[in-house]
């Protein structure tokens, strides 16, 4: 909300603190201001390395160079018939200023005024916005020739002071504004841009604002002052009571209504300073009635409605008006004042008379009873509404508006009447109204008093400091609460402005919460938690997770993190699956459903990146979607890996144009669960993962659980993806398996005798496993052989179709020095075990 | 013969002189100090010497032996230093040539971050507490004190769950990690329900809310949130572990301010600002001018969620507060555009 200083003096003296000062103490106390524009006053200075403390923008007027002063002719230009010049007097001299403005055309060749008309006068070398540029561009104010006629000075509109983006037209000054003075000093402002919290809607008016400041600077608030005081009625006209009734019936959602009659107002434009207040407040100026209810709500923060009392007067066949407040039926229509026909359900409420309905209840005015330049006489609203009722019904017919943000924060009964006479105060202040005697005040269901019940003992467990009964009712006073201090105890009453503070335990932390903001958040000590710890279990999962996370970085993987949400199309790509988890209100047809598949998610990701590198290896750890019906979905946690490119980074001087395959994948994994400490793990072949090439793809078991699959992406699914020319290798891992898995530690004792290497080289058909070879070097060799590497795996014709030689590089490893005739013993035991089992053959 | 002596010293150290390489001084040395050599031609006519000229002679001739090896073996130093001097200038390298790289693996910034958060917290004795990313509305904001309908609903755009029949404990995406204030409540509380443990975890996850995607507004984001419940514990507390936090978080000097605010979930409720750490507090674009960053919100955890998680507000207080990594990153790195987090571009990734 935007709320100008000059208002707010209306209603707090605020001498000698500047406008930053009132803006921090605002801000701490959760009214916080998001920026300060400047519209006149002096703006802060920063020196080189000062701290700011806001972000400021604006412009300052300078006291010297732009003046109140008056026109007391308007002359015809000689060279030109759509310019005029102006005699003008700034207090000191008299000018002749040159202008082309619209709003004073008319005057021209008038002759002497009869009265002259006040205006914003800057002097050569004023820094203004120029009027003619688009958006905000200052310019310094030059002399020069304008069709030969000398121009060093000007009349200002609200665009060239910042006061709005509007140029057509000079601003028009309210007849007492005193010429000579600095127009800084006249109506020099800046307005603070102000987020109201939504437990705050109290302070979404001048007031409001007024009363918090007081509270934080212990200064007086004037309600009392002269505008707040409501003009007595004129009393020889007859009483609205008599002539308006009005029936609720559903209190429990619309609890008070109240209305007052204007007689005889003459519609036309506000003074200026109203209008300069609502604009700066980013208010339409619209007429002296429709501004009085926008200032009064601005002002009071009760939003009211303006009737035209003769139309409603004429629907009731010129007797008593009387009109209901019901809930519409579902179907029925109104037609709103932005001329909209809308569609209600019952839980809108519809202000109706006996012809039908008026207006959309606390949301909206309806068109045909609508305050026109013709109208005469005036019923004035201000009710009382369920904030959530309201919410609903300005959601449903998307009508955000000043009433509605007000109304859905929740607006107390009790200002209803106050709202009504403070508008009516302003109509017979700016449109020469009579105010009939009397309101009609219809208030079925009083809200309680919230009561709460607060010792010193609340105040020291909750907040942490030590105040006495009394510290405590000064700091709640402060801010309108009542307080009684019984039985070591303070009976605490909220204030009938708020409609925040509850009862019971809710209640206490409301007003303690208050209590702590009247201390003052920073006057509160800092300290250290003197509350037990409670015990330490760490959690093993998210533990496990992270170094798992460590391993694929050590191994050379980049982790991604992708949407949750995706399309079944894109998923479909890789894996299909007949249901997912779908939104109600999906934000694009892209981000439909969740994803079910991370594979899916990191191929996309490999998609997005494909042409930006030669060589991807991507990670991602992360849950997926698994729809249950009618309950919340399952959320396993799954890591996918893809990989595809060049093998190695190639340099200037060093290339290789390899590219990752099935076994450079198979590595990493394999290192990947050594680091895990899983042992005895099976990789087999399988062709029934569907989105894998057949003959280049393995599950990966311990035991007989299946803890991950992998391999080449089946040529099929590639297609659908833009994906380059290499082959992809994927794996996907269910992490719950993997983390069932007990790890196996220990080590193998590193032995101070020298290790012998040898290799040996055996042919065997190639329908032998290069697992069952490996199996049974190990057996056979047991403990004295610590390592067994393969090296080379070769074919050709001299040693025999369908066969194949695989070498390997053998560590033997006793606890004594092993001699070359120890090794030789071991390794005829192992060729003799490999003819024997799988028809193996040394090459020599 | 001592005169041939001095002629033989003399001109095999002249022609030492011009020796440079390694062929041409074993030439020399075969020349000078060789068997066929004129200094071993006088050792071996030694014999044919008379005894008085043997002394005089051998002393003489074995001088020039001594004095010729060891200007040779100068010779071969000084020929050897200026072939390694020569080769040292030649091996010169253009050093500005880039190095071999190699492919490596990172983290996501956004994991890197929350691990620094959650290594903080766990120093200050907040252990990780996850929960699930589809919740009910009930633990979402029911539970959390946000009624239905209330306008506090506003600050958190939903994403519901499509669903076979309307209900009024919708599914929806969590807009925070705070459901798993009450999930971690309720499974403490089980352990002793007359008189539950205190509670210190932090709550980490990806949160999600209902925004058009922008460079500044994201559906989906991470969160982390401290919740601390016990018999004794105070906003004096509340600020005095932020400021332990944002200490470690942001650097020693780092000033913050609390400001009061409102969140259905806590009362007293206050955002916590720290001084710009980009610009040092004098105004700069990451702070849009105002010398302040706003980093976190907290509060005082609400009577009704204290009692919801079966925590008795009368016996027990209790604080929490929530933060963003990837806003931190954003503040720190200057980052101006949210939408590289979950873009994956390698280019972003790489830099972290």
């Amino acid at each position: 909300m935007k709320i100008p200083i000059s208002w707010l003096k209306d209603f707090i003296d605020l001498d000698g603190l500047s406008v930053e000062d009132i803006a921090r103490k605002l801000t701490l106390a959760g009214m916080e201001v998001d920026e300060i524009l400047y519209v006149g006053l002096p703006m802060p200075v920063y020196k080189e390395g000062e701290k700011h403390e806001f972000k400021t923008n604006g412009i300052a007027w300078d006291k010297e160079k732009i003046v109140v002063a008056e026109i007391r002719e308007v002359k015809a230009h000689p060279n030109a018939d759509k310019l005029t010049l102006l005699d003008l007097y700034d207090g000191e001299k008299d000018q002749v200023v040159l202008t082309g403005a619209p709003n004073i055309f008319h005057l021209k060749g008038t002759g002497r005024l009869e009265k002259p008309i006040k205006v914003a006068y800057a002097k050569e070398g004023s820094v203004l916005y120029d009027g003619h540029a688009e958006g905000q561009v200052l310019m310094t104010l030059k002399r020069a020739k304008i069709r030969g006629v000398d121009s060093y000075s000007m009349v200002c509109s609200e665009k060239e002071l910042g006061i709005t983006e509007e140029s057509d037209g000079i601003i028009l000054l309210d007849d007492d504004a005193p010429v000579g003075t600095p127009l800084a000093d006249y109506i020099g402002d800046a307005v603070l841009d102000i987020s109201i919290l939504p437990n705050m809607a109290r302070n979404a008016n001048v007031i409001g604002i007024a009363r918090e400041l007081a509270a934080l600077t212990g200064r007086e608030l004037k309600v009392e002052s002269p505008k707040l005081q409501v003009q007595p009625a004129t009393s020889n006209l007859q009483s609205v009571t008599d002539l308006v009734e009005i029936e609720l019936k559903n209190p429990e959602i619309n609890p008070r209504f109240t209305a007052g009659l204007i007689r005889d107002v003459e519609i036309k434009p506000s003074p200026y300073e109203v209008q300069r207040r609502l604009k700066l407040a980013g208010i339409r100026a619209i007429s002296n009635i429709v501004d009085a209810t926008n200032y009064a709500m601005l002002e009071l923060g009760q939003p009211l409605h303006a009737f035209d009392y003769d139309v409603l007067k004429e629907r009731a066949g010129k007797k008593k008006v009387k009109l209901t407040v019901r809930s519409a039926k579902d179907g029925e229509k109104v037609t709103t004042l932005d001329n909209k026909e809308r569609t209600l359900t019952s839980s809108n409420l519809l202000v109706c008379d006996e012809k039908g309905s008026l207006a959309l209840g606390g949301v909206m005015g309806g068109l045909e009873s609508e305050v026109t330049d013709n109208t005469k006489n005036i019923l004035l609203e201000g009710a009382a509404w369920n904030f959530i009722n309201i919410r609903k019904t300005a959601k449903q017919h998307n009508l955000p508006s000043e009433a509605s943000f007000r109304f859905s924060r929740g607006v107390h009964p009790a200002m209803a009447d106050q709202g009504v006479k403070l508008g009516l105060h302003y109509m017979s202040q700016w449109a020469n109204g009579k105010i009939a005697p009397g309101i009609v005040d219809v208030y079925p269901l009083k809200p309680k008093d919230s009561v709460v019940q607060v010792t010193a003992q609340d105040v020291k467990k909750l907040l942490g400091i030590d105040l006495t009964l009394q510290q405590i009712s000064d700091l709640l006073t402060k801010l309108d609460f009542k307080c009684k201090i019984t039985n070591n105890q303070l009976q605490v009453t909220a204030p009938n402005h708020r409609m925040d503070i509850g009862e019971g335990a809710i209640g206490l932390a409301d007003v303690l919460e208050e209590v702590a903001r009247s201390y003052g958040y920073d006057n509160i000590p800092t300290t250290t938690m003197a509350d037990a710890l409670p015990p330490q279990t760490g959690n093993p999962v998210h533990e496990w997770e992270e170094h798992l996370r460590d391993l694929l970085v050590a191994l050379g993987l980049q982790e991604v993190l992708s949407y949750r949400m995706t399309s079944i199309e894109k998923e479909s790509r890789v894996v299909q699956h007949n249901t997912y988890v779908q939104f109600a209100n999906p934000i694009a047809p892209e981000k439909s459903v969740l994803r079910r598949s991370l594979i899916a998610s990191v191929l996309d990701n490999l998609e997005k990146n494909i042409r930006l590198s030669d060589s991807f290896a991507l990670f991602e750890i992360g849950s997926i979607f698994e729809p249950v019906k009618n309950n919340l979905p399952n959320e396993p946690r799954k890591l996918a890996i893809a990989m595809t490119g060049l093998r190695k980074e190639n340099a200037w001087d060093v290339k290789d144009s390899t590219t990752y395959d099935f076994y450079d994948l198979k590595g990493r994994l394999e290192l990947l669960l050594s680091g895990l400490r899983l042992t005895n793990i099976s990789y087999a072949g399988s062709d029934s993962i569907l989105h894998l090439h057949p003959g280049k793809c393995a599950e990966i078991k311990i035991g007989a659980v299946v803890i991950g699959v992998f391999g080449e992406l089946h040529p099929l699914v590639k297609e659908k993806y833009e994906l380059g020319d290499s082959p992809v290798l994927v794996a996907e891992f269910d992490l719950e398996a993997v983390r069932g898995v007990n790890p196996t530690y220990g080590i193998t004792p590193v032995s101070e005798f020298p290790p012998v290497y040898e290799d040996i080289a055996v042919i065997v058909d190639e329908s032998v496993l290069a697992e069952t070879v490996e199996a049974l070097i190990k057996q056979t060799g047991g403990r004295s052989v610590s390592q067994v590497k393969l090296f080379d795996v070769y074919r050709d014709e001299k040693i025999g179709a369908g066969k194949k030689s695989l070498a390997y590089n053998l560590t033997y490893q006793s606890d004594k020095t092993m001699t070359d005739a120890d090794a030789a013993a071991i390794r005829n035991k192992i060729v003799k075990r490999l003819e024997h089992a799988v028809g193996a053959k040394l090459r020599s | 013969m001592l005169d041939k002596l001095n002629e033989i010293e003399k001109s095999a150290l002249e022609s030492l002189k011009s020796v440079t390489d390694a062929a041409a001084l074993e030439a020399w040395r075969v020349a000078n100090l060789g068997r066929s050599s004129a200094l071993m031609g006088v050792f071996s006519e030694f014999g044919k010497l008379s005894k008085e000229e043997k002394p005089v002679i051998g002393a003489a001739a074995n001088r020039v032996k001594v004095k010729l090896e060891a200007e040779f073996e100068s010779q071969v130093q000084a020929v050897k230093n200026a072939a390694l001097a020569k080769s040292l200038e030649e091996e010169k390298l253009d050093v500005t040539l880039p190095g071999r790289t190699k492919f490596i693996g990172r983290l996501h910034p956004s994991t890197q971050q929350l691990r620094r958060v959650l290594a903080i917290l766990a120093e200050m004795g907040f252990q990780v507490y996850t929960s699930r990313e589809v919740e009910t509305d009930e633990y979402n904001f029911q539970l959390l004190n946000f009624p239905p309908d209330h306008p506090a609903r506003d600050m958190q755009d939903t994403f519901f769950i499509k669903t076979d029949s309307e209900t009024d404990n919708p599914m929806l995406m969590r807009t925070h990690t705070s459901p798993g204030q009450i999930h971690a409540m309720r499974q403490f509380t089980k352990t002793n329900p007359q008189d539950p443990p205190p509670i210190r975890i932090a709550l980490p996850g990806m949160c999600f809310r209902y925004e058009q995607i922008t460079a500044r507004s994201e559906v989906q984001f991470n969160q982390v949130e401290g919740l601390a419940v016990g018999k004794n514990i105070t906003f004096a507390d509340l600020k005095g572990t932020i400021a332990d936090f944002v200490r470690r978080m942001f650097g020693e000097g780092a000033r913050l301010r609390f400001r009061a605010s409102y969140f259905p979930f806590t009362e007293p409720s206050a955002e916590v600002d720290v001084e710009c750490f980009v610009c040092g507090g004098k105004g700069c674009q990451v702070c849009k001018n105002s010398g302040w960053l706003e980093i976190l919100g907290c509060g005082m955890v609400h009577p009704v969620v204290l009692q919801n998680g079966g925590y008795d507000p009368k016996i027990y207080s209790g604080f929490a507060w929530g933060m963003g990594p990837e806003r931190q990153l954003m503040l720190r790195n200057k980052i101006n555009d949210i939408r590289y987090f979950w873009g994956n571009d390698v280019r972003f990734l790489e830099q972290f």
